[in-house]
């Protein structure tokens, strides 16, 4: 077992990493280590695994075996727990310029363990222009034991100046045998079910995984492939978008009855406040600050739950129109290949692609932040058939 | 009402308006009580340890005392003991009023409270949106006079939902109703229409009604009317998605054969608005009502957008009013 295991369907990725681990093992024992710098950009489509390649990568590079994946280090790191590995990640919508000013300050501080001083921004593309800014400096005059991990979904994400300043590592959307073949050696599922999962998950590993391992997460995705057959009436399509909507204000709302009390009350005690009824200077705009971005994330879970069913939608139509014009051609979602017969005969491929571009109509406007009760109206009436 | 004294009165339920005023008649009704009475009126998340025990002490300067306590969901555990400590053995000549905030937070708390032999009860709970009409009427039916249906309902368009405006239009009403002698007539829709018929709200759905109902020139006259009078772009393309819905669910209701509270319930709008959408489908099928959803997504995007907001709502009028069947 190694560090690089996780990384389905990378090969030629992990090569990469592997030679910059070397080099960086050279620079260590005071030589030259040419294919090692202190600046990389992980950029791949969701679901690909660049994080976890930024943290298999830094795990490697603390490690004194060079990434076994067993010692204390590896476990450390690939948990997020190593003291000279950071992690930065967000879940409201953009990371601002105090994290990354704090980043730069840690970067520069000596690696306890001395080897090398590591931080994974994992939203990259998530920095706002002035946090860029601030990172930059640190790109420009790199301490020398400092390694900056970025991952973003493409190169054009970040601002010029800091792709330019990186080494980019390019990750593909991993083949579904190899996503089928994890699922099974890992997560011990059954091989049709992985092959299954993995097929509908379009490439997606953590998507994968949970469809082959979560009964919910199956059941939630068969209801939003009933829609299609299910859009006989105007009623029909109201009824759906309705049921769309409030699934995802419940997510939202699932996720903030579990994170928000716990973080308002690690705030509390990170201030002292629970022991007297006095406030501390700061606490108040610390709180304010908090609840914000809770309320950011919330519309981000809700955005992005509806963007989902989007994504199963648009697959769906897609095999739809195979069926029409490439008769006998592998199916996304292969499960449910009568639905999309029964659509494929009652229309046109004319028709369908009409239906696909209202889908990535739909989520350009939501990208927009058009009311997306009433985009999702629109979109399913326009489905309707 | 029983006296508050030696007593410990829990007010739940979450609604901040309705939390606020049964607080504010429970301390009216203790000063009446005791005109001298000593009111001490605390955030429950700033209590420190001791102090509820402090507030709660005989007084040295009067002979009854009040603490009101906001946000018990806000106590730290230590007051929290204090709480249910003094709470199962009141003093004689102290009120305590506790506010809980809504929710789970503080529910063990609230759950230990609600065993005290002490403890009184009373939870506000808001009204669903469908029954926000009747619970105006119930507003001006405690402030001693009557509302008629089509008048709660068109008062509940024209203000909102909002509790405190509502009741603060209630109660301007009946000012309004009562005569000199002090008589009074029940509340007309035309008095409601002469006190708040310019609200935006009201413009927003009339504009809809308009275009619905098929009448372009009046529907393009209210939009301009309007937008002069800085209502924003997106209350009407809501107000606009909003009517179509029901319009909707209304012809997919309608055939089901539902009493009218049922009706309401499933189209999600108050039931005076019944017969009028009962008219307004006349001029629809189903596929006039997806296109006009259509020009609305897409005047929600354009207003949105750096589009000219009057051109893209003019546009969006002209398509739904086009989009009927006659
Ligand atoms: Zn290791």
């Amino acid at each position: 077992m190694t560090v690089w295991d996780d990384l389905v369907g990378q090969d030629s990725v992990v090569e990469i990493l592997r030679t910059a681990v070397a080099s960086a093992q050279e620079r260590l024992a005071g030589g030259k280590g040419a294919a090692m710098t202190h600046a990389w950009l992980f950029t791949g489509p969701p679901g690909s695994g660049r994080s976890n390649a930024a943290r298999a990568f830094a795990a490697a590079l603390q490690c004194l075996d060079g990434g076994c994946g067993e010692c204390q280090t590896c476990r450390t790191t690939l948990a997020g727990a190593h003291p000279d590995v950071s992690l930065v990640s967000t879940d409201g919508l953009s990371i601002d310029v105090a994290e990354v000013r704090e980043q730069v300050r840690l970067a520069a501080l000596r690696p306890g363990s001395g080897r090398w001083q590591v931080v994974v921004v994992e939203d990259a593309d998530r920095l706002t222009e002035k946090a860029a800014d601030a990172l930059l400096k640190s790109l420009e005059e790199p301490p020398p034991r400092t390694v900056w991990m970025l991952c973003a979904p493409t190169a054009e994400d970040v601002i010029v100046t800091i792709r330019s300043r990186s080494r980019q590592v390019v990750l593909r959307t991993p083949p579904v045998a190899a996503v089928a073949q994890m699922l099974t050696a890992r997560e011990q599922v059954a091989p049709d079910l992985a092959l299954q999962a993995a097929r509908a998950a379009q490439g997606h590993v953590g998507r994968a995984r949970a469809l082959a391992t979560k009964e919910a997460v199956r059941e939630r995705r068969r209801a939003v492939l009933a829609i299609p057959g299910s859009l006989t009436s105007v009623g029909a399509c109201l009824d759906a978008a309705a049921t769309i909507t409030q699934t995802a204000s419940a997510q939202a709302d699932e996720v903030a009855e579990r994170l928000e009390d716990s973080e308002r009350d690690a705030l509390k005690m990170e201030f002292g406040v629970e022991d007297r009824g006095r406030r501390p200077a700061g606490y108040a705009g610390r709180l304010a600050t908090l609840e914000k971005d809770q309320k950011r994330r919330r519309t981000r879970i809700a955005r992005d739950s509806i963007d989902g069913v989007l994504i199963d939608l648009l697959s769906y139509y897609r095999d739809v129109l195979a069926t029409q014009t490439a008769p006998g051609a592998e199916l996304v979602n292969a499960d449910v290949a009568d639905g999309v017969r029964r659509l494929a005969d009652a229309g046109s491929p004319e028709q369908t692609l009409v239906r696909i571009e209202a889908i990535l109509g739909c989520r350009e406007a939501l990208e927009a932040n058009a009311a997306p009760q009433l985009a999702l109206e629109h979109l399913l009436l326009t489905l309707r058939h | 009402m029983a006296s508050l004294f030696s007593t410990v009165l829990l007010i739940t339920g979450g609604v901040e308006f309705l939390t606020d005023r049964a607080m504010r008649r429970a301390l009216a009704q203790i000063r009446d009580e005791d005109p001298e009475v000593a009111v001490s009126d605390v955030e429950a998340a700033s209590v420190g340890a001791g102090e509820l025990t402090a507030l709660t002490s005989p007084s040295l300067f009067s002979s009854h005392s009040a603490v009101v306590v906001r946000g018990i969901e806000g106590l730290d555990p230590t007051a929290a003991d204090e709480l249910l400590s003094y709470a199962a053995a009141p003093a004689a000549d102290v009120a305590l009023v506790l506010t809980h905030g809504g929710g789970q937070k503080g529910k063990g708390v609230l759950d230990k409270l609600r065993k005290l032999a002490a403890v009184q009860e009373v939870t506000s709970t808001a009204p669903k949106p469908w029954e926000v009409s009747r619970w105006v009427a119930t507003e001006v039916r405690q402030l001693g006079a009557s509302i008629s249906e089509e008048g709660a309902g068109y008062l509940v368009s024209a203000v909102g939902h909002d509790l405190r405006s509502l009741a603060a239009a209630a109660d301007q009403l009946v000012d309004a109703a009562t005569g000199a002698d002090g008589s009074r007539a029940p509340i007309s829709l035309d008095l409601v229409r002469q006190y708040f018929g310019g609200r935006a709200e009201v413009k927003g759905f009339d504009i809809a009604d308009a275009a619905i109902d098929g009448h372009t020139a009046l529907a393009l006259e209210q939009l301009r009317w309007a937008l002069n009078n800085n209502v924003a772009p997106v209350l009407i393309t809501s107000a606009f998605a909003s009517g179509l819905r029901s319009l909707a669910r209304y012809g997919v209701a309608s055939s089901k054969g539902l009493r009218e509270a049922e009706l309401a319930r499933e189209v999600g709008a108050p039931p005076f608005r019944l017969k009028r959408l009962r008219a307004q489908l006349r001029g629809w099928d189903s596929t006039g009502i997806s296109v006009a959803i259509g020009a609305v997504a897409r005047a929600d995007l354009d207003v949105k957008g750096a589009a000219d907001p009057e051109y893209a709502l003019e546009r969006m009028v002209l398509t739904v009013t086009g989009a009927r069947t006659e």
